[in-house]
């Protein structure tokens, strides 16, 4: 044990590791790794099977092509919120700012059932969509508007950060060597904010591909047309079929765990890169 | 989390690309969040005020309100105890592995709320690891409370910790190790010197953790089995209520969430402002050793 650490007179050590261990694999770790043992312990067909037959492929396609234009939605919409909340002093700035927590903080259940309400035919926003042909609620388009409130703290609060970075110096040198502020804001601020947005993006990109309660009310949840990943693991697991629910289970499990290892790759490149050139 | 800079007035923007950043700024907030946390009220007490407290007064609705308080408990008493093992360990000795202990620990975080709850189903299950020689037993996890415990548990998991870790490798281990050599023994130093150092991080990923236990839905929902009376949580309850196309009741116990919710938020901000204080004092005396 004293090869394994510094020596240090504090007293605890194997006591709080030991137990910090132990609660981890028992919560934490022995799970997962039930999963990727049912999920990857079947004969390929049988994998296959339940992982590409048609209504899994249309909810593949539905969940990832949902949380992608979402999270570019919020990529858009979130850069100028973080812009607004850091550069500019207006009444109201602040109760603007605690908003961006509220999904964060909001069970998804009930955002799930307002947001339902809101865009269904009769809802607040439903009664000015309809007329237009726009059917919100039990359509993609409401799994879009759920998965949008839900992934937008993500990017606001990575971008947020990087604006109040950002080196006022480099903004003045643009302005005096003549770039109009659009140029500069266009040439020098956006590249420097880019990976924040990018890091946002992904982050809300994976929490999306996950999300559940927000969206089975405003789904609609028919198969083949509004019914999402997470849901096929439910209807799996109601039909005893275990060894299919482990499968699409490890398949989500897996992209968001690459997903999210990109962004810390991304987030170290960057800092190394920046450090470069510096 | 919000910013806390000195706001330097750089309007170099031209006027009406200020004025229209802030335009679209609150609309869109305003119509994408804002929206639904009024209608979650407004619908609340759309059949009135009498209807709203019959609703959250329902023998269900209570029951589920206890289950979930008694979750919440439990839940918090365990992540509190194992976030402090965790960040004593980790923050006041170095040793091989900190940091992969670190990631394992943030672990849960990546994993969506449905998966949450199949890890626990397909160990305690009918058909799981252990399902069979425990019901053999007569031990239930799965469509029971230790299994809506577990999986609020496992989606709590790095809250409280990830809040100590931190603020405690920032504070070093110089006071505890002065503590020790004055002769205090582990549990006093720890009292005495180190809680009171980390009191309201330590508060604040409670409250963080306590909003997310009660609101917990996805996770949850695939391990209770919705036995109404037994094992449905308030926001089980939320969900059966709507689907009985019983709005206003499913509201009106909504809006319990929801000013759950809101009150978490109000807690964070003036607890962020209490953290700030205690990191700044902390950073104070680095920089009067360093002068002296």
């Amino acid at each position: 044990m004293t090869r394994l650490r510094q020596h240090s007179v504090i007293p605890g050590f194997g006591l709080t590791l030991g137990y910090t261990l132990s609660y981890l694999s028992l919560i934490v770790l022995i799970p997962l790794s039930a999963l990727s043992v049912k999920g990857a312990a079947q004969p390929w067909s049988q994998f296959s099977e339940a992982v590409f037959d048609p209504r899994t492929l249309a909810a593949w396609r539905l969940t990832f092509g949902t949380a992608f234009v979402a999270s570019l939605v919020n990529a858009f919409f979130g850069l100028i919120v973080a812009w607004t909340l850091v550069r500019y002093e207006f009444p109201g700035r602040r109760f603007l700012d605690a908003l961006i927590d509220v999904p964060f903080a909001l069970p998804t259940a009930v955002s799930g059932i307002a947001l339902t309400a809101i865009y269904s035919q009769n809802g607040w926003m439903g009664r000015w969509l309809q007329p237009l042909g726009i059917k919100a609620a039990f359509s993609p388009l409401g799994i879009v508007i759920a998965l949008t409130f839900i992934g937008l703290p993500f990017i606001v609060r990575t971008v947020q950060p990087a604006v109040e970075d950002l080196d006022p110096a480099v903004e003045e040198a643009s302005s005096l060597l003549g770039a109009s502020r659009l140029t500069t804001m266009w040439r020098v601020i956006l590249p420097a904010l880019q990976p924040a947005l990018v890091a946002g993006f992904i982050t809300a990109f994976a929490r999306s591909l996950g999300e559940y309660g927000s969206v089975i009310f405003i789904s609609g949840n028919m198969p083949m047309k509004t019914e999402i990943a997470s849901l096929l693991i439910v209807t799996k697991l109601e039909q005893f079929d275990y060894a299919g629910a482990a499968a699409i289970g490890l398949l989500m499990l897996v992209s968001s765990f690459v997903l999210l290892f990109l962004v810390n790759v991304g987030q170290w490149w960057s800092t190394r890169h920046l450090r470069r050139t510096a | 989390m919000s910013s806390h800079h000195s706001h330097i007035e750089r309007h170099i923007e031209p006027r009406w690309m200020r004025n229209a950043f802030i335009a679209a700024s609150v609309g869109f907030v305003g119509l994408l969040i804002l929206l639904p946390v009024i209608s979650v009220f407004t619908e609340a007490f759309r059949k009135g005020v009498a209807f709203y407290f019959t609703s959250i007064s329902d023998p269900l609705a209570m029951s589920a309100l206890r289950l979930t308080l008694i979750t919440a408990g439990v839940t918090l008493a365990a992540n509190l105890v194992f976030g402090l093992a965790a960040s004593w360990v980790i923050a006041k000795f170095s040793f091989r592995g900190r940091n992969l202990l670190l990631s394992l620990i943030d672990l849960p975080f990546a994993v969506s709320p449905v998966i949450s709850g199949l890890v626990f189903v397909l160990l305690f299950g009918a058909q799981g690891w252990f399902g069979e020689s425990l019901s053999r037993h007569g031990v239930h996890i799965i469509f029971a409370t230790p299994g809506v415990i577990l999986a609020t548990i496992f989606v709590t998991f790095p809250f409280i910790a990830r809040e100590l870790i931190p603020l405690m490798q920032e504070q070093g281990a110089e006071e505890e190790e002065a503590a020790v050599l004055l002769g205090a023994n582990g549990w006093q130093t720890f009292r005495r010197v180190t809680l009171p150092n980390i009191r309201w991080a330590l508060v604040y990923g409670v409250v963080l953790a306590n909003a997310r236990a009660m609101g917990e839905f996805g996770a949850v929902s695939v391990v209770s089995g919705h036995i109404r009376g037994r094992t449905n949580t308030l926001p089980l309850h939320v969900e059966i209520l709507y689907n009985e196309y019983n709005f206003s009741a499913a509201f009106a116990v909504a809006s319990l969430l929801a000013l759950l919710a809101l009150v978490t938020l109000a807690a964070k901000t003036v607890l962020e402002w209490r953290i700030r204080v205690e990191e700044r004092s902390v950073v104070m005396e680095n920089v009067m050793e360093e002068v002296a």
